[in-house]
């Protein structure tokens, strides 16, 4: 199982540098990765694609693991960052710190992200409970819309922001250079962190509440430190790249029907294939929106929002 | 006419204060919202100019704004009877077009006109119905398996409004700029430079399509207490409800048409209209009445709350309905 996330994972990332406008046959493209000779293909690949590819994999990690993590904090199924606005929390926090505070340092926005993140996660968990898929789902819904008509409002205020804030709002791989990444990196890897910790106590909470105090686990801190994650890793991917929806619904489900309950494997799992499903929609949208591209938060609301109705279709009982 | 109208529709004596009530402060939002602008008028002098006693110079200002306003006005009304109806044929509060997704699909359609044929309001709207039906039969056939009636639906409906969205945005990366731009301010829900171009089409569609609901209102209370029960007060159940979901969707696509997806408005106002009502069923009148008062409100608001940057009535109706629909969710947690 893990050799086949694992490979999926190379492949996507070859196939993702490997696409584009001007497609590259594998060949060139392990030339250019591991024999750089500086001829015009290597430029490319070293310059363009390969920051990109790298970008995916970091931002579906982050993507991935929160969304599991959040489906086993909160036991249901249908909690995703994207989908409960967490990750429009985290950018309208970005939209706020840039536009009224004027600060353009990613280094810095990312607390902005964290914040906004933390707010939306809050929020949501207020709003919707734990129990029922039905008012999560209806409270992201609720929390989305008033962080998208702020920030919209935020936009017609000052529409000198709007084009640079556009496309970045769709959710998007272009562009980004890996030096602004390096001040998300410790957001991320912290978040990577906690989520390697939790593993063994969200096993314990997934069996009920009073069971997990009998194996020694504290559920309460255990929910806190995994909502900490999820601020932490939405607020670095969303920083990163946009806010991008659906990518931590579908992998979990995914991993769960492939690799059975156990939360360790469920969020290793999810890390590892995260990533290679991000870079699959987004050479998708190279491929589809040629000449130009369709951004990757696009693509994903697509095939996510198909995932998410498959999903809806397959619960057994929807509590209301 | 009038009496039976009002018996079916659900009036009793407290709705009809209801409605003259917001019909009261509907009319005040309306002449404010015209004196608002450039050129700002009192209340008094917007009156008079309607009696036809003002200046040459306001009689211009007020016939300039009255069709914007008075499109805000029935967009609200179609809206609002669209989600009343919605609600009661679902039996779920939540079963409104904007949550599940006819309005998004409205959307699609109505953006696959503006870059395939042109931005004329009529073929915007037979893209825009063409958009909700197609919505409509796919969420259905979806949903088909657990019933209409489920609370799936709802999940389904936002499941379906997410990849819409998706394609929404699909089509405008691949329009032509112009066409682009066009496409993404109607996308908002906007209110600006609607003239009587854009209020004569949709009064033509309320006027057919609302007596029709109103009419079948009684039917449509008797749908809600389930089919059997409708069935044994003789409403031919499946006509009935085919013939007033085809009325509730071509209003959202007259509404859409007109001014582009306005959020939350079908939603909130049959809720809001119970509560003021304290009258279970449908409740018609009053909730067109309040989805009138509400998007009226809102434009006014997003004219006035920035100074000079105007706010579209689309993200107003989106920040405060959305916050609303928070509040809902918190009271309803609380009982539950």
């Amino acid at each position: 199982m893990l050799v086949g996330a694992l490979f999926a994972l190379a492949a996507a990332f070859l196939l993702s540098i490997g696409f584009g406008s001007n497609a590259l046959s594998l060949g060139s493209v392990l030339h250019g990765l591991f024999a750089y000779d500086g001829s015009f293909d290597d430029v490319v690949i070293r310059d363009d694609r390969l920051p990109r590819t790298v970008l995916g994999v970091v931002v579906g990690m982050a993507l991935g693991l929160a969304g599991a993590l959040l489906q086993a904090v909160t036991r249901n199924p249908v909690a995703d960052p994207g989908l409960l606005g967490i990750n429009y929390g985290a950018a309208l926090a970005i939209v706020v710190g840039s536009v009224a505070f004027s600060v353009t340092a990613p280094g810095q926005l990312i607390w902005f992200a964290f914040g906004g993140a933390l707010l939306g996660t809050w929020l949501v968990s207020v709003i919707g409970g734990a129990v029922s898929p039905i008012r999560l789902v209806l409270a992201g819904v609720a929390v989305q819309a008033v962080f998208v008509g702020l920030n919209q409002a935020l936009q017609v205020i000052n529409t000198h922001s709007l084009d640079q804030m556009r496309f970045w709002l769709v959710g998007s791989l272009v562009n980004r250079d890996l030096a602004g990444l390096t001040g998300l990196l410790p957001f991320f890897l912290a978040g990577v962190a906690l989520a390697a910790v939790l593993g063994r106590p969200l096993n314990a909470i997934a069996l009920g509440e009073d069971t997990a105090r009998g194996l020694g686990a504290n559920p309460a801190f255990t929910r806190l430190a995994g909502m900490a994650a999820v601020g932490l890793l939405s607020a670095a991917a969303t920083a990163a790249c946009g806010p991008i929806a659906f990518v931590g619904l579908m992998v979990p489900h995914v991993v769960r029907l492939l690799a059975g309950q156990d939360e360790r494997w469920v969020l290793l799992l999810s890390a590892l294939l995260a990533p290679a499903l991000l870079l699959v929609c987004d050479v998708l949208g190279r491929v589809l929106g040629s000449p130009g591209e369709i951004q990757v938060g696009v693509m994903m609301d697509i095939v996510g929002g198909v995932a998410f109705i498959v999903v809806a279709r397959r619960l057994k009982a929807v509590r209301r | 006419m009038t009496t039976f109208v009002s018996r079916e529709a659900g009036l009793d004596r407290r709705s009809i204060v209801v409605v003259a009530i917001l019909a009261v402060v509907t009319l005040a939002l309306v002449v404010l919202s015209v004196g608002t602008g450039d050129y700002d008028m009192t209340p008094a002098e917007v009156l008079r100019t309607l009696a036809g006693q003002g200046t040459k110079a306001q009689y211009l200002v007020v016939t300039g704004r009255l069709p914007r306003v008075l499109v805000a006005v029935l967009v609200g009304a179609a809206l609002a009877l669209a989600g009343s109806v919605f609600q009661t044929l679902t039996r779920n509060p939540l079963g409104s077009p904007d949550i599940i997704g006819f309005t998004t699909g409205s959307a699609t359609g109505g953006i696959l006109m503006i870059l395939v044929v042109g931005s004329a309001p009529g073929f915007v709207a037979l893209g825009a119905l063409g958009g909700g039906l197609l919505t409509m039969a796919l969420i259905a056939a979806l949903c088909a398996p657990y019933g209409l009636l489920s609370s799936r639906l709802v999940l389904l409906g936002i499941a379906m409004s997410a990849v819409l969205a998706g394609v929404n945005s699909y089509l405008l990366v691949k329009a032509s700029k112009e066409n682009a731009a066009r496409a993404t301010v109607w996308l908002v829900g906007d209110l600006a430079g609607r003239d009587w171009n854009y209020f004569v089409p949709l009064a033509a569609v309320l006027v057919v399509l609302v007596p029709v609901v109103l009419v079948n209102g009684r039917a449509l209370r008797m749908l809600e207490m389930g089919d059997d029960a409708a069935v044994g007060v003789g409403v031919a159940v499946g006509r009935m409800r085919n013939l007033l979901l085809l009325c509730a969707v071509a209003l959202v696509a007259a509404a859409t048409a007109a001014v582009g997806p306005i959020p939350f408005i079908a939603l909130i106002s049959p809720q809001l209209a119970r509560r003021m009502t304290r009258l279970p069923g449908p409740n018609l009148v009053v909730s067109a009445f309040v989805g009138a008062l509400l998007v009226v409100a809102a434009d006014y608001v997003g004219q006035r709350v920035l100074g000079a940057s105007l706010l579209p009535v689309g993200v107003v109706a989106a920040t405060l309905g959305g916050a609303y629909f928070v509040w809902l969710l918190l009271v309803g947690r609380r009982r539950a």
